[in-house]
């Protein structure tokens, strides 16, 4: 499955959500698809995508969030899903494209290659609900049921280690902060 | 425990005053009173991390949805969250009011607490975070005031440094 492919079946119900992506080629994906005042490219700071759309669904509990997260980002900052466990905000959902490679940087194995399976890793970190989804249509029913579901849910799905050709976006990262920051606060700056 | 608790509940009500309602922590010795404090606060998020680093994220989203939040942490702490100071707070001008346990300073006799302590400022100046040593309880009150507000005016990150003086009472 291509990430891309994934991202277009979501697309409908991500436009509703706070999103929260990670830099490179997943920011790009998105954005291609089109931009929305409620999507945030994280651009840098690997590993905390996570920890921010925690932060997010904490801050704004009416709200649904959804973080779309990579392997090697995750493998960085594992310890975001125990914390994400603990304080199990029912308006998060995470998911992680598993490309097993650090695509963004030239295409380096991650450890997943290896026998990590971030699924375990997040069902024993102690979230409820956590789906394996390897197609187009299995990540169509996981979201959909993530987001009707009051509880965090994690998303895991193996994706083909394929980008777009270049990650350049024509927003400037302190205009996508700027302008998402004034839609969640309902247009106050 | 010689943690300063009358001092500690001076430090979490000036919090509370500036208007922060998310406090991330990761708990050391100095910090177990505010800890404490903001557990047992309805009022008040606390988010415990597992590393501090996490905190920059949680104080980012906080920020961009329009909640004041506040860091809890010791100086390795600090050391810990660099990456995510630079490549997201200061990279996206989010404010973070950090509030810093200052270990490894002038009497302290903990040995594995000293190379930090050696560094801390002079990392907060290489980062250019402006910082402030609070030491006086009479002045920690306006001490967290007017960082609160150059945090949220400057858009970037301060740093109070919580010293032995005010913590600790020996
Ligand atoms: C702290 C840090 N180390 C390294 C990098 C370089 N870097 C940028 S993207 C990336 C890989 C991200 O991989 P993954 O999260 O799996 O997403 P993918 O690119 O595969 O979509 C790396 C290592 C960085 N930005 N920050």
């Amino acid at each position: 499955m291509l990430r891309e492919d994934a991202l277009r079946a979501i697309y409908p119900r991500l436009k509703e959500q706070i999103v929260v992506t990670i830099m490179g080629a997943v920011a790009v994906e998105l954005y291609n698809l089109g931009h929305r005042p409620n999507f945030f490219y994280l651009e840098h700071g690997m590993g905390l995508a996570s920890s921010m759309g925690l932060g997010l669904a904490l801050s704004l509990p009416e709200r649904p969030v959804t973080v779309l997260d990579g392997d090697a980002s995750l493998l960085m900052n594992l310890g975001t899903l125990s914390t994400m466990a603990r304080y199990r905000p029912p308006n998060l959902t995470h998911i992680i494209f598993d490309n097993e490679s650090l695509l963004s940087v030239g295409g380096f194995p991650s450890a997943t290659t290896t026998g990590t399976d971030l699924a375990g890793v997040a069902r024993e970190s102690g979230i409820r609900h956590v789906t394996r989804a390897d197609t187009v249509e299995a990540v169509e029913e996981a979201y959909a049921a993530a987001a009707e579901r009051p509880a965090l849910s994690v998303i895991h799905s193996k994706v083909e280690a394929v980008g777009p050709p270049s990650f350049a976006m024509d927003i400037g990262l302190l205009e996508n902060r700027f302008e998402f920051a004034r839609h969640l606060r309902g247009g106050q700056p | 425990m010689p943690v300063s608790s009358v001092n500690s509940q001076i430090i979490y009500d000036a919090l509370k005053d500036a208007g922060v309602s998310i406090i991330s922590a990761l708990p050391e010795t100095w910090l177990v009173h505010l800890v404490g404090m903001a557990d047992a606060d309805p009022e008040v998020t606390l988010v415990r991390l597992n590393k501090e680093e996490e905190g920059v994220g949680i104080s980012a989203g906080a920020h961009l949805a329009g909640r004041k939040s506040a860091m809890l942490m010791q100086n390795h702490g600090l050391l810990t969250s660099v990456n995510g100071i630079v490549s997201l707070a200061q990279l996206y001008r989010i404010p973070l009011l950090m509030l810093v346990s200052y270990r490894g300073e002038m009497g302290e006799r903990d040995p594995w607490q000293t190379e930090g302590g050696l560094v801390t400022e002079r990392v907060l100046d290489a980062l250019g975070i402006m910082y402030r040593k609070m030491s006086d309880p009479a002045l920690a009150a306006r001490d967290i005031r007017q960082a609160q507000t150059l945090a949220e005016s400057s858009l970037r990150p301060v740093a109070l440094l919580l010293t032995r003086e005010l913590m600790w009472e020996e």
